[in-house]
């Protein structure tokens, strides 16, 4: 069974960054069983149909604005996913992700399963900033709900018996958020 | 009140405000305001994008080696572009020159980016400017393949083929889900195509997006990765080695020759799917040649491509390089990035501060601090502006001025100043399309000879995709096997101090990043992004820009449906600063236009 594990959002836009830091942290914590990928999605809108399309059970982390409490998870299933679009607060990025699996729809390739694990953002305009802290506290327990989503489709994550270092990870290039957070001196 | 712009356009802002927000299907969050008259023709233009900020603010006090990486996240579409603009900039300051090898690489990777993101932004963010979708629905099958056999030899064009993929559109959006043509005026006056041209774009749609994972291959393999291709200062990170089987990321025969069938097959997607497309729908507008804008009097590009590595002339470059202002297409300007008195960026009718707002700053010595303030005769509040005060500062884009003259970038810009350059690659193409079409060189000053300039660079591009990967095979076999120049790799090499500039011709214009060395660090980094041009506010003197421009004149068939306006700034492929949806349930289904 082929498996897409997604992560999408900009790092630059604080809490925007929430899916790919998510994936980051999994991918530091946990190794996928064989079939199931993890990808770093960033912004790139349509350009991920191809991957969508691909897989058979797709699990996205995105940050989403329900209206809820900061760093509150929410998790979307099936046939709900494609109703949580377009933008209450706004969309940047028009070609949204709805558009995508619309897209992989069209195609006929539709993944057969939809998880989204959503993240209510605290700050989404702190361009340059990090994630803020209900959001950052908000990882971890998202991983659990995946390490359950997965393990329910009967292809359970193992927990790395050694974390990876930071700087190993799928972002490199002092991207990985540890680097990314860290102050620099001014001037 | 009427008013006439420095740069030759006539503005009234008296009749209706017609507020478009957001202005969707494009790459970033942008927001357009027209006034128009009492025929609804539009007599001005107000374009503002509301979110980007300098990426000096991220990059101040880190490591100019890692550059690249984090101008790659700046948004989702121009990622490879924006890191090779970087990487050229820390060369540029550090005088570091790179293998052959690398110089083919980039530009296969450089022109991959190009096919891909024209093909994408044609079918998938632009056409549905030209194609109702709904109409589709009624095409004769059987018609649709006669169409389709008559201009094109592309396979796919058999009657059981169309009706196949008319009853999987039929049943998509009887299910009311409508996805991706969700955002369209289905059945709006403007549309000219018979139901059976609509219904080949349509499949061709669906097409393109099938063919996009081919392309993007190229990136996996010479970039190691896809999405986020990796870059290096000094090359390109992959090693090659050309006897190798498995060997993780290195670049070997197998993968030289996947990359070569991908080659050819993007070749013929372009020439017997892209082109014909674009003539065939062109040959249904010829009467709808609005939306010229800035393109017949003031045009610039950077130049790109490099024929030889390290050969940053124009004699080298592949891409037209130069100005053109004032319509004199007999005197192309040349252009020196480094010059302060050149490019500057001005910042008084943008949401930033300078010391002194009537000046504009060079890149090197760009400063971003917002300051947002709504002008005096502005409705509305902060957080809910209804309507914007273009005399006072209205955007987040800058407004960047080559010698205090605003022009705009891009496809068209390139294909304006080749042709001007005499240059046959560009000139002929041109001239057989407009025979065929039936139409003067004038009407290449258009909305539609900005889409048609994308297409025909588009083929342009996957031929140059062939010779450079032919050129690397054959340099390959003849035993250079280096692709990175590390003699300047650690800090310890460079000077206390560098400055440097790094360009591209992006899909979409003309980019720049200016970086400042100190010490090992990055001390300023600044990027003059294709949008920021062409939609940039207005400038000290009131000229106006390349999208504010091109609206102007341009009778609207009603402006509660402004197919028109997205027409035009969609045939920019606009980008603005890209973050990425935010769900929620109660999302809007389309672009809100409010008449006022």
């Amino acid at each position: 069974m082929s498996v897409l594990v997604l992560g999408i959002g900009n790092i630059l836009w604080a809490d925007e960054g929430f899916g790919v830091r998510a994936i980051e942290a999994f991918h530091r914590l946990y190794s996928m069983a064989d079939g199931v990928d993890l990808l770093d999605g960033g912004t790139q809108g349509l350009y991920l149909v191809n991957h969508v399309a691909e897989a058979e059970r797709l699990l996205v982390f995105d940050a989403i604005d329900y209206g809820l409490a900061p760093g509150t998870l929410k998790v979307v299933r099936g046939d709900e996913v494609p109703k949580f679009t377009g933008a209450k607060k706004m969309s940047l990025h028009q070609t949204g992700f709805q558009e995508v699996l619309s897209a992989a729809d069209l195609m006929g390739h539709y993944p057969g399963d939809i998880a989204l694990i959503g993240c209510q953002p605290l700050d989404l305009e702190d361009w340059g900033g990090p994630l803020t802290a209900p959001v950052a506290a908000s990882i971890e327990p998202a991983i659990a709900l995946a390490v359950d989503i997965l393990s329910g489709w009967g292809v359970p994550p193992v927990r790395r018996e050694f974390s990876l270092p930071p700087e190993g990870g799928l972002l490199a290039n002092d991207i990985d958020r540890v680097a990314y957070e860290r102050p620099r001196a001014a001037g | 009140m009427g008013i006439e712009t420095p740069n030759g356009f006539k503005l009234d802002n008296a009749g209706r405000r017609i507020v478009v927000d957001p202005v969707t299907r494009i790459e970033g969050h942008m927001r357009v305001e027209v006034n128009v008259d009492a025929d609804n023709v539009i007599r001005n233009a107000v374009s503002t994008g509301t979110m980007w900020r300098g990426i000096e603010v991220i990059l101040k006090g880190r490591d100019p080696r890692d550059a690249w990486a984090f101008t790659e996240r700046i948004c989702g579409v121009c990622t490879g572009t924006h890191a090779l603009t970087s990487v050229r900039a820390v060369e540029n300051a550090l005088g570091i020159n790179i293998p052959e090898n690398a110089n083919s690489i980039r530009n296969i990777m450089q022109l991959t980016l190009q096919v891909h993101d024209h093909l994408v932004h044609f079918y998938h963010l632009h056409a549905l400017d030209w194609v109702d979708v709904v109409s589709a629905l009624s095409a004769d099958p059987k018609a649709t393949s006669a169409l389709a056999q008559s201009i094109s030899d592309w396979p796919l064009s058999s009657p059981g083929y169309f009706r196949d993929l008319q009853g999987r559109l039929k049943k998509f959006v009887e299910s009311g889900q409508l996805g991706p043509f969700k955002n369209g005026y289905w059945g709006h006056a403007a549309y000219k195509l018979p139901p059976e041209a609509n219904l080949m774009a349509v499949a061709h749609y669906l097409e393109a997006l099938d063919f996009q994972k081919e392309i993007v291959k190229i990136h996996t393999i010479y970039g190691g990765k896809n999405p986020h291709p990796n870059w290096l200062v000094g090359g390109v990170p992959s090693p090659i080695n050309v006897d190798g089987t498995g060997a993780v990321g290195a670049i070997n025969m197998e993968r030289l020759n996947l990359v070569s069938s991908i080659i050819d097959q993007t070749i013929a997607f372009t020439e017997q799917v892209y082109l014909p497309d674009l003539k065939a729908i062109g040959s249904f507008y010829k009467d709808w040649l609005h939306g010229g804008g800035l393109s017949s009097t003031s045009v610039m590009s950077y130049g790109d491509i490099p024929e030889h590595a390290n050969d940053y002339s124009d004699a080298s470059l592949k891409l037209p390089r130069g100005v053109i202002l004032n319509g004199k297409l007999d005197e192309i300007h040349p252009i020196d990035l480094g010059n302060p008195d050149e490019v500057q960026e001005f910042v008084t009718h943008s949401w930033y501060k300078y010391p002194d707002e009537t000046k504009g700053l060079h890149p090197w010595d760009g400063v971003t601090e917002p300051h947002f303030e709504l002008g005096p005769n502005a409705r509305g509040t902060k957080t809910n502006i209804e309507a914007l005060d273009e005399a006072a500062k209205y955007s987040f884009i800058k407004s960047p001025r080559w010698k205090g003259h605003a022009v705009e970038v891009g496809p068209l810009a390139r294909y304006v100043i080749g042709y001007a350059q005499g240059k046959a690659e560009f000139k002929e193409p041109v001239d057989k399309l407009l025979t065929d079409l039936g139409l003067p060189l004038t009407a290449l000053f258009s909305t539609l000879g900005r889409t048609a300039a994308r297409a025909l660079e588009c083929q342009w591009a996957a031929r140059e995709l062939r010779y450079f990967q032919d050129k690397l095979v054959a340099n390959i076999k003849a035993g250079d096997l280096s692709t990175a120049n590390t003699d300047k790799w650690t800090p310890d090499t460079w000077p206390k101090e560098a400055k440097g500039v790094g360009f591209t011709e992006a899909p979409r214009g003309a980019l720049g990043h200016w970086i400042k060395i100190k010490d090992g660090k990055i001390d300023n980094y600044q990027a003059v992004v294709p949008t920021t041009w062409n939609g940039s506010p207005r400038d000290p003197e009131g000229n106006i820009g390349a999208f504010e421009a091109a609206l102007l004149d341009t009778p609207m068939a009603d402006p509660e449906q402004p197919l028109e306006i997205l027409r035009t700034l969609h045939s920019f492929d606009p980008c603005l600063a890209c973050s990425t949806h935010v769900m929620s349930e109660d999302g809007q289904d389309m672009a809100t236009v409010t008449v006022r």
